[in-house]
């Protein structure tokens, strides 16, 4: 290599890494920004300073926030509507996800269209009915209305990730099982679905999104205060802008660091799953 | 073909997410689609009737405040916008990462946040950022790089922009994580063999790196395409509900305005439909085109 390539071989690796960095800056920006609404103590909560820890930085914030809101009550509700939206989903999409993967039946093609066609409703299309329906039968103000809405949004996409590894899983191994004894059903159960496990985990994981980051079902169909999920109760601090800028601050971060977390963990693979389910279908 | 019992397992297994997917989107989508043909709003949510297609006719040719077409050209945009600078960003971003770079793991980490935030979240936290005295958007104007604050939040386009600068920031790691995937399939051999030939980055690069990351980046710039024009969270929040004065809409935005806000719910039913049949059709024109579908079945 002459002096000069390695010159600029050597130029282009600083390029990358300056263009990088810089995308990393921009990524991690509103992060940095929470964080430090976070440690602001109550005086400087409208502070027009840029310092990357604000001065006299409290945990003051986070105290209140446990103390002083419902944030606890609102955590607690979350966590149950996710997790029974996380359970339906994961059940309901593992099934079906492998029927539609191993077996042709009537209405296969169609049902399998259907489920992609529901990628292109708005999210009102589905709402609005729903909240009439909910209206008439004197549901609003109930978790049953905001899990069956979760569960419809999140299910569709569920089955074609499911359906879509089922797919990679050689029939053989079923065939096995079924010639040692197996019924169909233990060889779908106790074969299948335990290498199934990638996916059910990525299953598990857009359900429990889907559903703990919601705001705008459950802003129409929770609207009794005691019902309130984190998202709503979290906008509730922002609308009062002046007053609980720091506490939104603090409860953002604690809702927002486990799934960001879990995300990063399961990335890989939530990729996969995505390219696997829409390409090779 | 099948017998009896296996024809009782592909019922236990299919027909659980049939009814509940029936229940949940075939039934409030047959009963939206009743409703767009009827008069339902707050004062006549018992005792509406059919009244044909005059919702449709209305939205199309009365002027309503702010006009159907604004709504739908800034629709546009919106998505064109966003999805020209996920792409670009994101496959950009793919390309860097798919050298040998030193804290590769690193950067795709820390890269990704974005997408990993939830939306709500991401929103509120952009508009506090726009805020005119305090935000952090307009302290890095004026004190950094010396220009006028921006009052990002109180007209019309400048709200909209704020909006697209929001958005572009939430999709641009989808698009880089889908990019990168896409190119680490690529065969290292196809790249020596453009060497020998003595080809330039820019001949690597539209002959062999575009043609075949394209078959992944089509579905995907479709989804992309779909998510964003149905993207509700972003404009709602940022702008705080449409604000100033409803300009700063998108269509879903607006439905959800109409229904929720103004209780006009047969008229968001019937917008409701022009956004999925808009979208149906453009889904299959690309999906065709693109002869992307030949891979999915």
């Amino acid at each position: 290599m002459t002096v000069r390539s390695k010159r600029t071989a050597l130029l282009g690796r600083f390029l990358t890494h300056a263009v990088l960095l810089l995308f990393v800056v921009f990524s991690l920006f509103p992060v940095w920004q929470v964080v430090n609404i976070s440690l602001r103590p109550g005086n400087q909560l409208l502070s027009t300073s840029l310092e990357l820890i604000p001065t006299g930085a409290t945990f003051e914030n986070y105290v209140r926030l446990f103390t002083e809101a419902d944030f606890l009550r609102w955590l607690w509700n979350s966590t149950f509507v996710s997790l029974v939206v996380t359970v339906t989903g994961v059940v309901f999409a593992s099934m079906a996800g492998y029927g539609f993967s191993r077996f042709r039946f009537a209405g296969r093609n169609i049902g399998l269209l259907s489920l992609l066609t529901t990628q292109m409703f708005p999210a009102t299309m589905l709402l609005l009915p729903m909240y009439i329906m909910l209206i008439k039968l004197g549901l609003i103000n109930s978790y049953l209305g905001v899990v069956i809405v979760y569960s419809a949004t999140a299910l569709p996409f569920c089955i074609w990730t499911m359906k879509g590894y089922y797919d990679t899983i050689p029939v053989s191994l079923e065939e096995a099982a079924r010639i040692d004894g197996c019924t169909h059903f233990s060889a779908f159960y106790r074969v299948i679905l335990p290498l199934a496990a990638p996916a059910l985990v990525i299953t598990a994981l857009f359900s429990f999104m889907a559903a703990w980051s919601e705001y705008l079902v459950a802003a129409q169909i929770l609207q009794d205060t005691r019902l309130w999920t984190l998202p709503l109760g979290l906008k509730s601090f922002e609308s009062s802008m002046s007053t609980e800028w720091g506490m939104y601050g603090a409860g953002s971060l604690v809702v927002m660091v486990p799934v960001v977390l879990l995300f990063l963990a399961l990335s890989r693979w939530l990729v996969s799953g995505l390219t696997l389910g829409s390409v090779k279908g | 073909m099948y017998t009896r019992r296996d024809r009782m397992f592909i019922a236990f297994l299919v027909v659980p997410s049939f009814i509940l997917l029936g229940a949940v989107v075939l039934y409030p989508f047959i009963y939206n689609l009743i409703l767009s043909f009827g008069n339902m709003n707050l004062t006549r949510i018992r005792d509406w009737q059919i009244i044909g297609i005059r919702q449709y006719v209305k939205i199309l040719t009365e002027p309503m405040q702010p006009g159907f077409y604004d709504i739908f050209f800034k629709t546009i945009i919106w998505t064109v916008v966003n999805v020209v600078f996920h792409v670009t960003l994101g496959v950009f971003l793919a390309l860097l990462l798919n050298q040998k770079v030193r804290g590769k793991s690193i950067y795709r980490t820390l890269l990704i946040i974005p997408w990993a935030i939830p939306q709500y979240i991401v929103a509120l936290t952009w508009r506090g950022m726009f805020n005119y005295e305090y935000g952090a958007i307009n302290l890095i104007l004026t004190k950094y790089l010396s220009l006028p604050a921006v009052e990002w939040l109180k007209s019309p386009t400048e709200a909209f922009i704020a909006c697209i600068l929001t958005n572009i920031w939430l999709g641009f790691p989808f698009m880089m994580v889908v990019a990168l995937g896409a190119l680490q399939s690529i065969p290292q051999e196809l790249y020596e063999a453009a060497d020998i030939d003595g080809a330039t980055w820019y001949h690597k690069l539209t002959k062999v790196t575009i043609p075949l990351i394209r078959p992944v980046m089509v579905p995907a710039i479709t989804l992309g395409m779909i998510w964003t024009f149905n993207s509700l969270n972003i404009i709602w929040l940022v702008t705080n509900t449409g604000e100033p004065s409803d300009k700063t809409h998108i269509l879903v935005s607006f439905v959800y305005k109409a229904a929720f806000n103004f209780y006009n719910f047969s008229q968001a039913a019937a917008l409701s439909i022009f956004i999925f049949l808009i979208l149906l059709t453009f889904s299959l024109i690309f999906m065709r085109r693109s002869k992307a579908t030949e891979a999915a079945y």
